[in-house]
């Protein structure tokens, strides 16, 4: 796994050998050597080695059960590896975009409330002070939320709810945000505005590392990709990894690769027989479902 | 009626400390109860006033101190909740049903055989504004300050905690630490009103204030605040009516709640019907 990941990686995510010494110094911000994870059964995550570096903009794809929300709070610091360790850079501080289907939307919090319970230093008084709330209207307007402050967060829009809870990870002064399935029930013009926002940020020097399973809405346009199956199978650019045999070991079935428009398309090469013409139908139906939600 | 027959029972010192009590816990379990609402744990006030019963007529057979005693079991109580919740597949609400109740169960068993301690069965299962002594209400007050002064030294903790608990640990708030205290301060605010609302009815003085206050704003702080004011104002009317129409207190103060509920509930309905039209003609 560690050759087939390393003859394909880019300059940013590299084998960790050497790693230790790179953390201190260096670009380094995670480390991750030969960790294993598991919920005291099976293993979820095999001999996982992955470097997270200053700038990266990274998306974990794989099936579900792959691990993928494993590995993120593995990177998060929320779970401790059975084996291996993870090295984080000294004082580096994280953020954190929990799925949309997990945010209680009931909750009685306005936006400027919710950006605001993050405060991770100083005087954490149960008021929002005025040089406070001008802080947190900076964070707003950075992401394009000028004057929804006092809304609450249900009535909001999907793109911006996204955008409140990267503007709660902001606020913290985190270096590095992770964002779980942060597209996960968006219709695809709130899936683009995410990925600008998201750009935009990566270009401002922010670390971002999402997971999705979305390989054609999400996946393709990301500069870096990471591949997991239980264990890494691959990990690098999308042209260097989306090829059929790193997409048949992570997803367990053989995958078509197209190409349209200069953009690489996934397809499901799924095998022949009556079933396929239903999951076509199923499938197309859901796209529109999506779509008109 | 006029003023006098309003302010004749404030002769009396026992309803004055009553109305103390009532104003203060009302208000106490109104602020803690919004907790304990926004953390879907309603069903848990109402296991641990139960479980705080066994912990208090416990304590009495032992010979240690009521409170402490009955403090301390219930946040065992609690823990012990949690734990069974870990590490066996079995729901919280059913491990909340299994164990308050058996606690509870203990201290009906324990009080029928050897007495009850301090007061009577019926007034702690009920309330009684006549066992309300002075030490009572210097009780309610200690542990209002101590509840006030955790919120408000937590604020951002707490929130962080009650929205969004694994995010919370994840960005370094001490979750764990946050949920052991609030157990601390949700038993001490059950054992401090246990003498006035009744064991039976100590649920509805933590829920009702904070649903009534949520159906009314949108924003955490404001909710605070107008389930303090809406759970001082429920005791203190309640106080005041069960004097004059001679009705228990305890229940008079659910009663001023469910009644706020109910005014609420409708004339909400009303404006949003209406705030909805509006917004379409626009």
């Amino acid at each position: 796994m560690r050759s087939s990941v390393d003859s394909t990686s880019s300059t940013r995510l590299r084998s960790v050998e050497g790693g230790e010494a790179a953390l201190p110094g260096g670009s380094a911000l995670i480390d991750v050597e030969s960790a294993t994870v598991d919920y005291g059964g099976d293993p979820v995550l095999v001999d996982i080695d992955l470097t997270i570096e200053d700038g990266d903009f990274i998306g974990i794809v794989g099936p579900s059960g792959s691990g993928k929300s494993t590995l993120l709070r593995l990177l998060l610091g929320s779970l401790k590896p059975v084996s291996g360790a993870v090295r984080r850079r000294p004082g580096l501080r994280v953020g954190f975009v929990p799925q949309v289907e997990r945010i209680d939307w009931n909750f009685p919090v306005t936006v400027t409330e919710c950006v605001g319970m993050a405060r991770s230093t100083g005087l954490r008084t149960p008021w929002i002070g005025r040089r406070e709330r001008a802080a947190i209207r900076d964070v707003l307007e950075r992401l394009g939320l000028h004057g929804l402050a006092d809304r609450h967060i249900r009535d909001l829009s999907g793109g911006q709810q996204q955008r409140v809870f990267l503007a709660r990870a902001l606020y913290t002064g985190a270096g590095v945000v992770f964002l779980d399935e942060p597209t996960s029930g968006l219709d695809v013009r709130t899936r683009h505005e995410v990925l600008h926002v998201l750009s935009d940020l990566n270009a401002d020097g922010v670390t971002i590392v999402l997971s999705t399973h979305d390989l054609n809405g999400i996946a393709t346009h990301l500069p870096t990709l990471v591949c997991l199956h239980g264990e890494l199978i691959g990990a690098g650019a999308p042209e260097d990894v989306l090829v059929p045999d790193v997409l048949e070991r992570t997803y367990g079935s053989p995958m078509q690769l197209l190409e349209h428009g200069g953009m690489r398309v996934v397809v499901d090469a799924g095998p022949a027989g009556s079933i396929v013409p239903f999951r076509r139908r199923a499938s197309a139906e859901e796209r529109v479902g999506g779509a008109g939600s | 009626m006029n003023l006098n027959d309003l302010l004749d029972p404030y002769q009396f010192e026992f309803f004055r400390n009553g109305v103390y009590v009532a104003s203060l816990a009302g208000a106490l379990c109104g602020l803690v109860g919004c907790y304990v609402v926004l953390r879907n744990m309603s069903y848990i006030g109402h296991g641990l006033s139960h479980a705080i019963f066994g912990g208090y007529a416990a304590a009495g057979l032992i010979g240690v101190n009521l409170f402490l005693g009955a403090g301390v079991w219930g946040v065992v109580t609690a823990l012990a909740i949690g734990g069974i919740v870990r590490r066996r597949p079995i729901g919280s609400d059913a491990a909340i049903g299994v164990v308050t109740t058996g606690s509870f169960a203990l201290g009906i068993a324990l009080v029928e055989r050897y007495g009850s301690p301090g007061r009577s069965a019926d007034s702690l299962l009920f309330g009684n504004v006549l066992g309300v002594n002075s030490t009572d209400v210097w009780l309610v007050a200690g542990v209002s300050v101590a509840a006030v002064a955790f919120i408000l030294l937590a604020y951002r903790q707490l929130l962080f905690t009650t929205f969004d608990e694994e995010v919370a640990k994840a960005t370094g708030v001490r979750t764990t630490l946050i949920d052991v205290l609030m157990m601390v301060v949700l038993s001490a605010t059950v054992l401090a009103t246990m003498n006035v609302m009744g064991v039976t009815l100590i649920s509805a003085t933590l829920v009702v204030p904070a649903v009534v206050a949520r159906m009314l704003t949108d924003s955490f702080s404001t909710m605070l605040v107008i389930a303090t004011v809406l759970g001082a104002v429920g005791g203190f009317a309640g106080m005041n009516l069960s004097y004059h129409h001679d009705l228990p207190s305890g229940s008079t103060i659910v009663l001023v709640g469910t009644i706020m509920f109910l005014v609420v509930f409708v004339a909400g309905g009303r404006l949003r019907r209406r705030a909805g039209t509006e917004r379409h003609a626009h």
